[in-house]
């Protein structure tokens, strides 16, 4: 069976990646000028919600939102697969300090955001969607991993337009040396097949072969430096419109290799 | 879908070790929960704990994934020849095409809670033993069970809270219809830690007696741990059981709290009976998701009786494994498995008298019953569900 979509809406939140649309030009020509990621605030987010969500779900929410309008599709009508190597890295941090001190006091909240499927809740929240979603996480592989479980998906439902949004934060100290993550970056991906409207299409397989990297000295840092970012060589792709092959980091030694058809 | 063959399974908890135990748990409506004696926790709570834990040992050359949750996987790896079934299928069909789809919720987290404590008083950093990527990560029980049987294909974790390990059957079914696997191991592990005892704690879900689903004086939660790991195959041959159909929906509603009318639950199970092209009367029993918190156990009986009547005979296994989270969905898979090999409707040890408003046919102590079908009923924090449907293939599919 082939694994096929149509690329309908792209979104991107990174290090001096400020949106797809604002960094489109950049990343098909640059030149890029690294910068930290600035998180945006998700509007569609109820108050009571923007309150309790940490950092991680609105990274994820923002990207997931823009790759929605673009395609021009209610958000709350796509099958949603959410894949991070470490999900919710600040929470995991602060019950792993709260459990290690005196009282174990754990707030509520915190705990039921710490869930790898945090951001997965709060989009359906968010959105009303009461389609399928999952989430996953395949550490270094995990982008590759929620692409290939998206077109899987799509294949067994073709009539269900599906989006991928692959997230990382960086944990503080001191987990953030036993897991380096260089910065946060979101990108999300609206796949549709049946009667996907305008956009790039893709064909995947795996295979066994390295890599791609990015020229890029500093881009080539962002993808190594967060599991999300191995999606950069895809986005280059999808930003020059020219017809070409990508290599994915996926397990051992393979890898998601992406044919691209503007 | 096409039905998909169960051909091997094992499983640890708080029954003990192997399907046998479980069997037998089955059989005599018996609970495998005791009063919570777990590291440091000092919550007044029973738990389902796997016996042995601290004494296992991974095998040589393995030592760096070496965490409570991965010690609980190799003690389900070495019951019911269940790793030897794993190495039948990848010499069947090679390593590259057999999958390795595990859910958990915490995965081996307790390796860092342990770490946190023993940071360095001068910069507060982790001792240095300690293996991020092969014990806290996510990935790492995938890690781990995929290298230890030697296995090439693709492999993911899924982490849905307590659907997780119902969601990886979903998974694995999609790749093995998409033709890029031919077996995949599924199920879940997810084992005692902190950060589920005082985190449930918190919301004030956990009860102080062993758990006690559907009963008019139910409080809560009860913990459990467990390893529970099912080798999915594709096509011809002989099995008591098979998948039959999944279905999933979210709840868009509320991140802890299901939704009042069980509006999500129902969704998922109607999904997995067109999926496994069933009608409700085509089931013949229902393993609910049946946590013993009033809000659950009232919410999924509404779905329960939207979607079946009030005819099915349903029961929680949760007062026998105790809420074993991310392995839920795997251990109760194996559960109906076993309800349907051997023609058993099982029981709700821990439950003395249904709470009157509840109005599904709660069965209480096990008892025979002609069962053709089993739907499994898995739901988590962030509103995300699962059921699952086993069975025998009907003659014409």
């Amino acid at each position: 069976m082939t694994l096929a979509a149509t690329v309908e809406g792209i979104g991107l939140v990174g290090p001096g990646l400020a949106g797809w649309s604002a960094s489109r030009e950049l990343l098909a020509r640059g030149p890029y000028v690294p910068a930290s990621t600035a998180i945006p605030m998700p509007e569609a987010l109820p108050a009571t919600e923007r309150r309790r969500s940490g950092k991680t779900v609105r990274l994820a929410l923002a990207a997931g939102l823009e790759a929605a309008r673009m395609a021009g599709r209610d958000a709350g009508s796509l099958a949603a697969i959410f894949a991070s190597s470490g999900g919710e890295s600040e929470n995991c941090h602060a019950i792993c300090e709260a459990l290690a001190g005196e009282d174990r006091l754990i707030s509520p909240t915190r705990f039921h955001n710490s869930v790898h499927n945090a951001a997965a809740g709060y989009w359906g929240i968010a959105t009303g969607a009461m389609v399928p979603s999952d989430a996953l996480g395949a550490f270094d592989a995990s982008f590759a991993a929620g692409l290939l479980e998206a077109l899987v998906r799509l294949a067994a439902d073709p009539a269900q337009p599906t989006l991928l949004i692959a997230y990382d934060t960086p944990y503080p100290p001191p987990l953030d040396a036993a897991r380096p993550i260089a910065d946060s970056f979101a990108v999300a991906l609206v796949l549709a097949r049946g009667d996907a409207k305008a956009g790039a299409r893709i064909e995947a397989q795996l295979e066994e072969r390295a890599a791609d990297a990015m020229d890029d000295a500093a881009l080539e840092g962002v993808r190594r430096g967060i599991p999300a970012a191995r999606s950069l060589p895809l986005l280059r792709a999808l930003a020059r419109e020219a017809p070409c092959e990508v290599a994915l980091e996926y397990l051992d030694r393979r890898v998601l290799r992406v044919r691209v058809q503007p | 879908m096409q039905p998909i063959r169960v051909s091997a399974f094992t499983a640890v908890s708080g029954l003990g070790r192997g399907v046998a135990s479980l069997r037998t748990a089955l059989e005599r409506g018996t609970s495998g929960l005791t009063p919570c004696r777990f590291d440091t926790c000092d919550l007044d709570t029973y738990i389902g704990i796997i016996e042995g834990l601290d004494d296992q040992r991974l095998p040589a050359g393995l030592e760096g994934f070496d965490c409570r949750n991965n010690r609980a996987a190799e003690a389900a790896l070495q019951e019911d020849g269940f790793a030897e079934a794993v190495a039948r299928a990848a010499r069947r069909h090679g390593p590259a095409r057999v999958g390795v789809f595990l859910g958990t919720s915490t995965a081996g987290i307790l390796q860092a809670e342990l770490a946190y404590r023993e940071r360095d008083p001068a910069d507060g950093a982790l001792p240095p033993g300690f293996d991020y990527r092969r014990t806290q990560n996510t990935f790492s029980v995938v890690e781990y069970v995929r290298t230890r049987l030697g296995l090439e294909g693709p492999a993911v974790a899924i982490s849905t809270a307590c659907s997780s390990s119902a969601k990886a059957f979903a998974s694995a079914a999609r790749y093995i219809e998409a033709g890029l696997v031919d077996a995949a191991v599924v199920g879940g592990v997810d084992t005692l830690c902190l950060t589920t005892l005082y985190g449930f704690n918190s919301l004030q879900l956990l009860s102080a007696q062993p758990c006690r689903p559907y009963d008019a004086a139910r409080d809560g939660i009860s913990i459990g741990e467990a390893a529970a790991l099912v080798l999915l195959e594709r096509g011809e041959g002989e099995a008591p059981t098979w998948l039959l159909g999944c279905g999933e929906s979210c709840d868009a509603y509320h991140m802890s709290a299901p939704h009042p009318e069980g509006a999500g639950a129902r969704m998922a199970m109607q999904a997995a009976l067109r999926s496994a092209g069933l009608d409700p009367g085509d089931i013949d029993y229902v393993n609910l998701h049946g946590t013993g918190t009033p809000s659950n156990d009232a919410a999924e009986d509404k779905a329960v009786e939207a979607v079946f009547g009030l005819d099915v005979p349903c029961s929680s296994t949760k007062g026998m494994t105790g809420h074993t989270l991310g392995a839920a969905g795997g251990i109760e898979a194996i559960i109906c498995a076993l309800a349907l090999d051997g023609q058993l409707v099982p029981g709700s040890p821990g439950t003395r008298e249904v709470d009157a408003s509840l109005r599904a046919r709660y069965e209480l102590v096990p008892r025979r019953a002609a069962l053709g079908a089993a739907l499994s009923n898995s739901f988590g924090f962030g509103g995300t569900n699962c059921s699952l449907v086993f069975g025998r293939p009907s003659p014409a599919a």
